[in-house]
C-alpha cells in the first residue's frame, strides 16, 4: 500500500465518523423538537434563577433551628447505625474469616449475609422496611444498618485474613484458647482498620440518610422534601447548604482521627 | 527416654499431595537438631505436626511419652504450652508493645476469662522483663513491635517462646528473613538457650552452612522423606546433592567448603 492511499483512507474514515456523529445529533434534535438556540440561551437564565431562588432568605434563616434539629437526627441515625453495624460486623467477620472461623460451616453463612445485605441498595432496603416499620426513624436506621453491616463484615473478613493470620498461628502455638486469640491478637491487629471503615461508613451514611429521609419522611431529607414541594426554595437550599457543611465537617474530623490511628 | 518420637508420620493434602511420607525419628532431651531441605520439602509441615497446628494423616507423634495426635481441648493446650514456636515472619501483633507480645506466651496457662482480658500476674510480668533483659531488649520493652528491626522482632519472638517455660523450641526458618549479622545473633541465641537452659531445639533451615555450623545433628528431608539423619560431620557431599537436587547442590557444596571448617 502506498503512503498516499493510506492517508487518503485515514481521511475518509475521519470524515465518515464525524458525518455519522453529526447525523445522529441532527436526527435527535429533529425528533425531540429541541430548539438549540433557545436551549443554550436558557442555561444562563436557569443559573440566574437558581441564584435568585436558592439564596436562603430571611424566612429560611428563621427556620435554621428546626433544620439543625433535623440534621442532628440524621447525623445521629447515621452514627448509630454505623457503630452498631461495626460491632456486629466485626463479630460476623470473625465467624466468616478463614483465619478465625470456629467452624468452616459458619464461614459461608457469614459471607452470604454480608453479600446480601451489601448488594441490596440502601434505598431498596428503605422501601422494603417501609412495610414493616412505616414512615419512622426505625426504617431509615435499619436500612442504613443493614447496608453498613454487609459492608463492614465484608471488609473486616478481608482485613482479618490479611493482618491476622500470622499472630493467630503464633497464639495457637502457645496454647491460648479461642477467646484469648481473638481478644489478644485479632482485635488489636484489626481495630485501626475497623475504626477507619467505621468513619468511612458514617460519612457515607450521612449522605445516604439524607436521601433515605425523603423516602421515610424523617430527618433532614424529609425537611428538604417538604420545603421544596412548598416552593420554599430558599429554605430547601439552606437544608442543602447545612447538609454539605455537616458532611465536610465530619469528613475533616474523621480524616484527622484516621491520621492519628493508622 | 526420648523427648520426642515421630513414628511413620504421614501427612496428605487432598488425595494427591504427600507432604510427609512415613517420617520416623526421635529427639533426646537437650539436643540441637537442624532439619534441612529445599523449599516445599515438608520441613514446615513437620514442625507444625509436632505442636498440632496441623493434624497428621497417619502415624504417631509422642512428646514426653504422650501421644499427640489424640489430644483434645485442655490436654492439647497443655501440650502446646510445653513447646515454644519461632516463625520466619516473627508472627507478632505489630500494633502491641514488645512486653504485651512477650506476655502472649503465657496465654496457654490462662482460663477463658483471664485470657480474654489479658490478666497476667506480677510474677509473669517480672519473668517477661527478665527474659527481655537477657535478650538485650530492655530498651525496646514499651515500643510497638512495628518500630523494631527484623532481628529485634525475632528476639521478641524468642522471648515469647521462652516465657512459656517450654521444654522444646520449634524454629521455622528463624533467619530466612534476616540479614547475616542479625541471623548470627539469632542462631547464637538459640545455641545459648539450648546449652544454658537445656531446652531442646528443633530448627528448620535451608542454609546448609548454618545448619552444619550450629547443629549437633542434621535431618535432611526432601519430598516428605528423611534422606539423612546423623551428625553434621558425617554428611557427605553426595548426600547433600540428594537432599537438595543436583542443580542446587553445587552452590551449597561451595558454601560447605567455606564454612564447615
Amino acid at each position: 500500500m502506498q503512503p498516499e492511499t493510506f492517508f487518503r483512507r485515514r481521511r475518509m474514515q475521519s470524515i465518515l465518523f464525524f458525518a455519522a456523529i453529526f447525523g445522529f445529533t441532527y436526527g435527535s434534535i429533529l425528533l425531540t423538537q429541541f430548539d438549540v438556540v433557545k436551549g443554550l440561551l436558557a442555561v444562563p437564565q436557569s443559573f440566574a434563577w437558581a441564584v435568585s431562588n436558592f439564596i436562603p432568605d430571611a424566612r429560611a434563616w428563621s427556620r435554621l433551628p428546626t433544620i439543625l434539629a433535623r440534621l442532628q437526627e440524621t447525623v445521629l441515625a447515621a452514627i448509630a447505625s454505623s457503630s452498631i453495624a461495626a460491632v456486629f460486623g466485626l463479630g460476623l467477620a470473625i465467624l466468616g474469616a478463614n483465619t478465625t472461623r470456629p467452624h468452616r460451616w459458619l464461614s459461608l453463612p457469614a459471607r452470604a449475609i454480608a453479600s446480601i445485605f451489601r448488594n441490596i441498595d440502601v434505598s431498596v432496603w428503605a422501601l422494603i422496611l417501609l412495610f414493616s416499620f412505616g414512615q419512622s426513624g426505625f426504617t431509615g436506621f435499619f436500612a442504613l444498618f443493614f447496608v453498613s453491616l454487609g459492608f463492614i463484615t465484608r471488609v473486616m473478613i478481608e482485613t482479618i485474613d490479611e493482618v491476622g493470620t500470622e499472630p493467630v498461628e503464633a497464639l495457637r502455638a502457645t496454647g491460648a484458647n479461642y477467646g484469648a486469640i481473638i481478644s489478644q491478637s485479632v482485635i488489636p491487629s484489626c481495630l485501626p482498620q475497623l475504626i477507619s471503615w467505621l468513619l468511612y461508613m458514617i460519612e457515607t451514611n450521612i449522605r445516604s440518610a439524607t436521601l433515605v429521609g425523603i423516602l421515610t419522611g424523617t430527618g433532614i431529607g424529609f425537611l428538604f422534601d417538604l420545603y421544596f414541594k412548598n416552593f420554599s426554595y430558599g429554605s430547601a437550599s439552606l437544608v442543602v447548604l447545612v447538609t454539605v457543611a455537616a458532611v465536610l465537617l465530619i469528613e475533616t474530623v474523621s480524616n484527622n482521627i484516621r491520621r492519628i490511628i493508622l | 527416654m526420648p523427648l520426642l518420637e515421630a513414628d511413620a508420620v504421614t501427612k496428605r493434602y487432598g488425595t494427591e499431595t504427600l507432604a510427609l511420607n512415613e517420617i520416623t525419628f526421635a529427639v533426646q532431651p537437650g539436643e540441637f537438631v537442624a532439619i534441612i531441605g529445599p523449599s516445599g520439602a515438608g520441613k514446615s509441615t513437620l514442625l507444625r505436626c509436632i505442636n498440632r497446628l496441623i493434624d497428621i494423616t497417619s502415624g504417631d507423634i509422642r512428646f514426653d511419652g504422650v501421644s499427640v495426635p489424640k489430644l483434645r481441648g485442655q490436654a492439647l493446650r497443655h501440650h502446646r504450652t510445653q513447646i515454644g514456636m519461632i516463625f520466619q515472619h516473627y508472627n507478632l501483633v505489630n500494633r502491641l508493645s514488645v512486653l504485651e507480645n512477650v506476655l502472649h506466651g503465657r496465654l496457654g496457662y490462662k482460663n477463658t476469662i483471664q485470657g480474654i482480658l489479658g490478666l497476667y500476674s506480677e510474677q509473669e510480668k517480672r519473668e517477661a522483663v527478665r527474659i527481655l533483659e537477657m535478650l538485650g531488649l530492655e530498651e525496646q520493652m514499651y515500643k510497638r513491635c512495628d518500630q523494631l528491626s527484623g532481628g529485634q522482632k525475632q528476639r521478641v519472638g524468642i522471648a515469647r517462646a521462652l516465657v512459656q517455660q517450654p521444654r522444646m523450641l520449634l524454629c521455622d526458618e528463624p533467619i530466612a528473613s534476616l540479614d547475616p549479622s542479625s541471623a548470627k545473633i539469632i542462631m547464637d541465641t538459640l545455641r545459648e538457650i539450648n546449652r544454658t537452659l537445656g531446652i531442646t531445639v528443633l530448627v528448620n533451615l535451608h542454609q546448609v552452612d548454618v545448619a552444619l555450623h550450629y547443629a549437633e545433628r542434621i535431618i535432611g528431608i526432601n519430598r516428605g522423606k528423611i534422606l539423612y539423619d546423623g551428625e553434621p560431620q558425617a554428611l557427605s557431599n553426595a548426600q547433600i546433592y540428594q537432599i537438595y537436587g543436583s542443580e542446587a547442590g553445587e552452590l551449597i557444596l561451595d558454601l560447605k567448603e567455606r564454612y564447615a571448617a
